[in-house]
C-alpha cells in the first residue's frame, strides 16, 4: 500500500535557507545541504526546495546547491520558484531534481505545463497553487500570494491537471501561518475534481493536524510544512509514529 | 567499473551520484566499447517505451546489452530500463523489448481498482518473493522504495523477485540469472535503494 508522504519545504534565498532553523546536530542551520541531509536521515519522504532568489547570480548559486543536495541525499526532490520556461525545467532537472513545481509561471503562460509535460512526462510537473477565499469564492493568487488573479481556483487547478500536471500542491493562504490545521474544505474541493496526487500545504501547527487531514480526506496524498519542522516543534519521526498508530500508512 | 547506458533518455545525475555515494565506480556512457569493457551494466530509462526502445536499437546499444547479458555480465534495468528487458510492451501500441526476461508490459489500469490514482507514485513496501535475490541481500521484507509508473510487468511468472501492493500485486522487481530489473527507483529510495545498488556492485562477475 502506498504511504502518505511527509514533506518539509525549504525556502532558499541567495544559496541559504531562510527562516531560522534550530536543530541539535546541525552546525550550519542555513546550509541547504546540511538541512536536506538532516531531514532525509530523519524520515522525510521527499523535499521541496523553493527558490525565492530574485537575481540571476542567486539563481546560478541555487542550481549549484541543488546539484550538491542531489549528490548527497537520495529521496525525491521537488524544485519550485522562478520556473517560467521549459529552459528553467531543464536547468533544475539536470541538477538532479525529480519534479518541478510551477506557480506564477503557469499563470503567465498557460502552455508551460503542457509543453513541459510533453517533454518530461506528467509525473515531473507539479502545479503549485496559492488559493484564498474572496467573497466566498476560491481565487488563485500570484506573486507569492500578493496578487489576486481573479481566476476561480478549482477550475484553474483542474485545467492545469488536464494540461499535464501530475501533482497538485494546494497552499491555502487562508490557513497558512495560522497553525490551526490544514484547509480541509478547500482540499476536498480540489480532491473532488482531480485524480492526481494532492499535497496539502498551509496551516499545520501540530501532529494532530496531519492525523485529521489524512483521516478526513483519504484522497490527500501528502502533507507539506515548513516552520513546524524547521523550529523542531514537530519531529517527523514522532509525527509518523502517531500516524501509524492511527492506521494511516507511512514509511517508517 | 559500472557502465550506466546513456542512450539519450532521462537524466542520469542521481543514478551516477548514488553509485558515487556507495563507493562504486560508475561512468555514464553511450560508447559500446566502454559498455563491453565494464564489469556491470545499468540500463536506466524514463518516458515512453516505444521511443526509448527505438533509441536503444537505433544507437546499436540494444545489441550490445543483449550480447553482454548472454555472456553472463550482470545487468540491472531501472524503471523503464527494467521494462525494456522484457519481451514486449503494450504502451501506446505494441513494441518489442530486449527479450532478456520473460513477460510483457501492460497498463496498471488493467489490474487495479478504478478509484486508485495513476501513476502509482510514492513509497511502497516490497514483498520479497521466492528465494532472496542477491540484489536484495541487505533488505528485509517490507522495506520501502520509491515508485513512479503507469505500466507494469505482466506474466513475468517465476522471474518476479518482489511485488508491491497497489490494489493488486504489481511486479516490483524481476530477475533471471545475471539479469535484474527494478520497477522502482533505487537511486531515489534512500538507504534501502543504496543497499540494492551496493549488492549489485558486489555481485560476482
Amino acid at each position: 500500500m502506498i504511504t502518505k508522504r511527509i514533506i518539509p519545504c525549504l525556502d532558499v534565498k541567495n544559496g541559504r535557507v531562510v527562516k531560522g532553523v534550530n536543530f541539535l546536530g546541525v552546525s550550519d542551520v542555513s546550509s541547504p545541504v546540511e538541512l536536506a541531509k538532516f531531514y532525509s536521515d530523519n524520515g522525510a519522504d521527499e523535499l521541496v526546495f523553493y527558490d525565492i532568489t530574485a537575481s540571476a547570480e542567486g539563481r546560478a548559486l541555487f542550481t549549484d546547491i541543488l546539484c550538491e543536495v542531489a549528490r548527497t541525499i537520495f529521496i525525491p526532490l521537488t524544485v519550485g520558484g522562478g520556473i517560467n520556461t521549459v529552459a528553467d525545467f531543464d536547468r533544475v532537472l539536470k541538477c538532479g531534481a525529480d519534479k518541478v513545481s510551477v506557480n506564477s509561471g503557469a499563470i503567465r503562460n498557460p502552455d508551460l505545463i503542457y509543453e513541459a509535460a510533453k517533454l518530461y512526462g506528467d509525473q515531473c510537473v507539479v502545479i503549485s497553487a496559492d488559493v484564498k477565499r474572496v467573497d466566498g469564492v476560491f481565487r488563485v493568487f500570484a506573486k507569492g500570494g500578493r496578487e489576486n488573479t481573479g481566476m476561480e481556483a478549482i477550475s484553474w487547478i483542474k485545467r492545469c491537471v488536464d494540461n499535464g500536471a501530475g501533482e497538485v500542491v494546494l497552499n491555502s493562504i487562508d490557513t497558512d501561518g495560522v497553525k490551526q490545521g490544514f484547509d480541509l474544505e478547500m482540499l476536498e474541493a480540489v480532491c473532488n475534481v482531480v485524480n492526481v496526487p494532492v499535497i496539502a500545504s498551509g496551516g499545520a501547527g501540530c501532529i494532530d493536524d496531519f492525523t485529521k487531514l489524512f483521516k478526513a480526506l483519504p484522497k490527500v496524498d501528502a502533507g507539506l510544512a515548513a516552520s513546524i519542522f524547521h523550529f523542531g516543534e514537530v519531529a517527523i519521526s514522532d509525527l509518523k509514529k502517531e500516524l501509524k498508530k492511527n492506521d494511516i500508512p507511512v514509511r517508517m | 567499473m559500472i557502465a550506466i547506458v546513456d542512450y539519450g533518455v532521462g537524466n542520469l545525475f542521481s543514478l551516477k551520484s548514488s553509485f558515487a555515494a556507495i563507493g562504486g565506480e560508475a561512468i555514464v556512457t553511450g560508447n559500446s566499447e566502454e559498455i563491453k569493457k565494464a564489469e556491470k551494466i545499468i540500463l536506466p530509462g524514463v518516458g515512453a517505451f516505444g521511443d526509448a526502445a527505438s533509441k536503444l536499437k537505433e544507437s546499436g546499444l540494444a545489441d550490445v546489452v543483449i550480447s553482454e547479458a548472454q555472456k553472463g555480465k550482470p545487468i540491472m534495468g531501472i524503471c523503464l530500463g527494467m521494462q525494456l528487458l522484457l519481451e514486449k510492451s503494450y504502451e501506446y501500441g505494441e513494441h518489442e523489448g530486449l527479450g532478456l526476461i520473460k513477460g510483457e508490459i501492460r497498463p496498471i489500469s488493467d489490474v487495479i481498482p478504478k478509484d486508485l490514482k495513476i501513476p502509482h507514485i510514492g513509497w511502497n513496501a516490497l514483498k520479497l518473493k521466492g528465494e532472496k535475490s542477491p540484489i536484495f541481500k541487505y533488505l528485509n521484507d517490507g522495506d520501502f522504495v520509491y515508485f513512479v509508473h503507469s505500466f507494469y510487468g505482466a506474466n513475468c511468472e517465476e522471474n518476479v523477485i518482489a511485488t508491491a501492493e497497489y490494489g493488486a500485486d504489481l511486479t516490483a522487481a524481476v530477475a533471471d540469472k545475471n539479469v535484474f530489473g527494478c520497477q522502482f527507483h533505487p537511486e531515489k529510495s534512500g538507504d534501502v535503494g543504496l543497499k540494492i545498488l551496493k549488492a549489485f556492485c558486489e555481485l560476482e562477475v
